[in-house]
């Protein structure tokens, strides 16, 4: 409970709120949504199961990240998080090849000019985080996904960016 | 006929037309287990009763590709997936800022060393190159060199759906 009035949380769920809370630190009651939508998606179970099963120090980004998923999964019913994810990997695929040809061109030139000098190798920086994202420990994306399949706006927000979903 | 993965975990009887069914079979019980620590069997079935049957499928394998994101990291579950994916957009579009501003100082370079004479024969008329073809990238920054243009040039419009 916040001062004397109860969390969001216990005002949507219609219940006392206890000093001990688990909800009361994250979900304030002047921000009823935020704890609305987390409740319709993961429902208010399951979420006190997942903070409760977290040390208090990552409570709060943990309530983050659930918001951000719920206020994904009410844009895009369908895809969800997943669909942003398509998007972003797509973005980095485009960016790498155009880069690859960026660098080619780059080593074309220089051999234009300067044939007898010995050409520097190509910065080439081993991508191993899209290595990771492609061949992850999770299972891979659906196959049929797409990033022109994604209902979502093309502005993915960044969740370290964007306040109005990151607390 | 087998019940269903959802309906043997919830220990009930598997209706003809059981809204988890098509899309949690018997023979893959973890799928629903994991959806169902993550949602809760009755939020799932919401989910799903809400959309087209169509698009229950793909939202079905979604929930699940989630769910096992949250299992693996129960404090940022794929969110942290979706921050580290703009960090790699951000560099990448650094890298290639670099790479595209020395091509045009490579080029620029060269353009200064030749006689007039020889960039004029070296020019014909030239057939516009495709983009994604390297000679593109090349016809793109002489035209703004020519043009005078500055730095922004070199960045075409779709650049702008790269940042939030």
């Amino acid at each position: 409970m916040v001062g004397n009035s109860p969390c969001a949380s216990c005002k949507l769920l219609r219940r006392r709120c206890a000093k001990d809370c688990v909800f009361a630190p994250y979900f304030p009651p002047d921000d009823p949504h935020k704890f609305a939508i987390v409740h319709k998606v993961f429902g208010a179970s399951n979420v006190s199961k997942m903070l409760q099963e977290l040390p208090v120090h990552q409570r709060a980004d943990a309530v983050s990240s659930l918001v951000y998923e719920a206020n994904a999964r009410t844009r895009d019913p369908v895809y969800g998080c997943v669909g942003a994810i398509s998007y972003l990997q797509n973005q980095v695929s485009q960016l790498q090849m155009q880069l690859a040809v960026a660098q080619t061109e780059i080593l074309c030139i220089q051999m234009q000019q300067e044939p007898a000098v010995p050409l520097p190798m190509p910065i080439m920086e081993p991508n191993d985080k899209s290595l990771f994202l492609s061949s992850n420990n999770f299972n891979s994306l659906p196959q049929y996904l797409g990033f022109a399949s994604s209902s979502s706006s093309n502005v993915i927000p960044d969740p370290l960016k964007r306040e109005s979903l990151w607390t | 006929m087998s019940r269903c993965a959802a309906c043997k975990y919830l220990r009930r009887r598997c209706a003809s037309d059981c809204i988890f069914s098509p899309y949690f079979p018997p023979n893959n019980p973890q799928r629903f287990a994991c959806v169902h620590r993550i949602y809760g069997a009755s939020n799932i079935g919401k989910m799903l009763q809400q959309l087209p049957i169509h698009r229950r499928a793909e939202a079905a394998d979604c929930l699940y590709y989630e769910a096992q994101c949250r299992m693996k990291d129960p404090v940022y579950g794929c969110v942290g997936l979706i921050t580290l994916l703009h960090q790699e957009i951000h560099d990448a579009q650094s890298q290639l800022a670099k790479a595209q501003a020395e091509i045009a100082f490579l080029n620029a370079s060269s353009a200064q060393e030749e006689p007039p004479q020889q960039q004029q024969q070296q020019h014909p008329a030239i057939e516009p190159a495709k983009q994604g073809d390297p000679q593109y990238y090349v016809q793109q920054i002489e035209a703004i060199l020519e043009n005078g243009d500055g730095p922004s040039s070199l960045y075409g419009p779709s650049t702008a759906t790269w940042f939030c």
